[in-house]
């Protein structure tokens, strides 16, 4: 099994859903608690899993907003396992997830330099590094229906951007997704082999955006009236 | 990178310690300038050995967690940080029975065996040094060969210096020791004027397109999503100003390379003797200092991408 997510930039709109919930989830989960430094404070800070970045692609009147979600790709080439001293960063045979022992970690930040995506962020409290863990507490817990058992993250985003699937599984909805809209995985000049993959904005036609066309005699009174009412 | 003192002056000490040490096993050996006497050679080489226990010692104080330093030894099949510990760590009895069979004269074999052994391992641990940076492939002004050579050529540099100011307060023949340093500064000059020279070209490394997968078009960062700060920006966003990195540069080469060439001159000419050799080892260390300093404060990791860099 080869588990990871599917981030579709087309319809992802920036709405910071997905961060809150995994913060939420995390938490108070195996790897918590995400310290907040200076919640309320002049210069708030903390621990996240998953960040979402806003980019400009293109210049004007091409130009479009790209809402960009980011936590850890669970790749399968990961260094930050391969640099690890102490063995507390591991990548699960079962079902290749990433994840570190609390227990073990000695707060060095190797693994964060290894790192090309920013995944790994260090709780200054505990002194750990700290990062996505797929919320591997959630997705096996028996305990929860079956539709629940999934990343927070997916679950609460309002827009469907997210996905969360077995690649390993060609027929899985994830693989399918990505086969059908040549989604792609990030920097792949290093060769990390990123998991989590991300399908690209479709392209669609440009909107017009000259003056508007006069509408006649009818519409000039309209407008006139409306300027009166205005003042 | 944000450059952390302590992981400055432990790679600086500790390289000046096994470069001491391997040199001055060197200097027992062929006798250089008539040979140190016994109680010299255990003098400079706990000397040696406290550089490198002071500067491993400094490298815990980076650690957030520093309880779990121990577990460091674990991994030394795929992580060169572990590799140095354990290096490290191997090194140190067998220089100890080194400088003890010279104390107590134990027979020839034994001392040149662990002296020969805790060389080679001093070579080992210092290549693991550079290796923990060159290996990593999101930092291109760290992913080179050139990272170990430099390191490598650093260390025993400082290390022939301090040696120097041995062989001088000593009173022996001073030339081998000039002549031994006068070649490896020139070595470690030369090394790092490639390397400042080879990460000047940005040459194939990501760009924001390859970050973000869009490589269709030009893309701008228009939002971080964060405040204030985060720990990505608090440990990769440190930038130097480029006037600023080459007037550092010149310092580098300067206090580093050139006063203590000057004062190799002046010990040569026998003026001011030893005064001489300590501001070679002072500029010498100084300027190693900075180098590491510049070597953290240069290198860009490739998350600043993520963060409106439009290339590393």
């Amino acid at each position: 099994m080869r588990l990871g997510l599917v981030v579709d930039l087309d319809v992802c709109v920036g709405c910071h859903a997905c961060a809150i919930a995994c913060k939420e989830w995390n938490a108070s989960g195996t790897i918590g608690p995400l310290t907040d430094y200076q919640p309320y404070g002049a210069e708030p800070s903390g621990v996240w899993f998953n960040r979402i970045r806003s980019y400009e692609m293109d210049e004007y009147p091409n130009n479009k907003t790209i809402n960009f979600p980011m936590s850890c790709m669970h790749c399968e080439d990961a260094a930050c396992v391969t640099v690890c001293p102490t063995g507390a960063s591991y990548k699960r045979p079962e079902d290749g997830i990433v994840l570190i022992d609390q227990d073990k970690c000695m707060g060095c930040n190797y693994c964060s330099w290894a790192c090309p995506y920013g995944a790994r962020e260090l709780d200054r409290s505990s002194g750990t590094m700290k990062k996505c863990t797929l919320c591997v507490d959630r997705i096996y817990d028996q305990e929860l229906p079956i539709e629940e058992r999934q990343p927070a993250c997916v679950l609460t985003c309002p827009a469907h951007a997210r996905m969360f699937g077995d690649f390993d599984d060609p027929d899985s909805a994830v693989s399918r997704t990505v086969r059908e809209r040549s989604g792609y995985g990030l920097m792949p000049e290093l060769n990390y082999s990123p998991t989590n993959q991300y399908l690209p904005p479709r392209s669609k036609p440009v909107i017009p955006i000259g003056p508007k066309p006069k509408g006649g005699l009818k519409e000039s009174i309209k407008q006139f009236a409306n300027k009166l009412v205005r003042r | 990178m944000h450059p952390a003192f302590s992981v400055i002056f432990f790679t600086v000490a500790s390289g000046a310690g096994f470069g001491l040490f391997s040199l001055l096993f060197i200097a027992d050996v062929f006798k250089l300038g008539g040979g140190f006497s016994r109680e010299q050679l255990v003098i400079g080489g706990l000397i040696a050995l406290g550089l490198i226990v002071f500067g491993l010692l400094s490298s815990t104080f980076h650690l957030a967690n520093p309880k779990n330093a121990w577990r460091a030894f674990n991994r030394f099949r795929t992580s060169w940080l572990s590799r140095e510990g354990v290096f490290a760590v191997i090194f140190m009895p067998l220089a100890l029975i080194y400088l003890v069979s010279i104390w107590f004269d134990a027979p020839t074999w034994l001392r040149d065996t662990s002296g020969f052994l805790a060389a080679i391992l001093a070579w080992i641990t210092v290549f693991s040094t550079g290796m923990i940076y060159a290996c990593l492939k999101t930092i291109r002004q760290w992913n080179s060969p050139l990272v170990p050579a430099n390191y490598l050529a650093l260390g025993y540099a400082s290390g022939s210096l301090l040696l120097l100011l041995g062989a001088v307060v000593s009173g022996l023949e001073t030339l081998p020791y000039i002549a031994m340093s006068a070649l490896i500064m020139s070595i470690a000059a030369v090394l790092k004027a490639i390397y400042y020279f080879w990460i000047g070209s940005p040459g194939l490394s990501p760009t924001i397109n390859t970050a973000t997968g869009l490589t269709r078009a030009k893309v701008k960062l228009l939002d971080t999503g964060h405040t204030h700060g985060t720990f990505l920006t608090e440990e990769f966003g440190f930038q130097i100003a480029r006037q600023k990195a080459g007037l550092l540069k010149v310092v580098v080469f300067v206090l580093g390379f050139a006063l203590p060439g000057l004062m190799l001159v002046w010990v040569f000419n026998q003026h001011g003797g030893e005064m001489a050799a300590i501001v070679a080892v002072v500029a010498g260390l100084v300027g190693a200092s900075v180098e590491r300093w510049l070597f953290f404060a240069e290198a860009r990791h490739v998350v600043n991408l993520y963060h409106g860099a439009q290339r590393c």
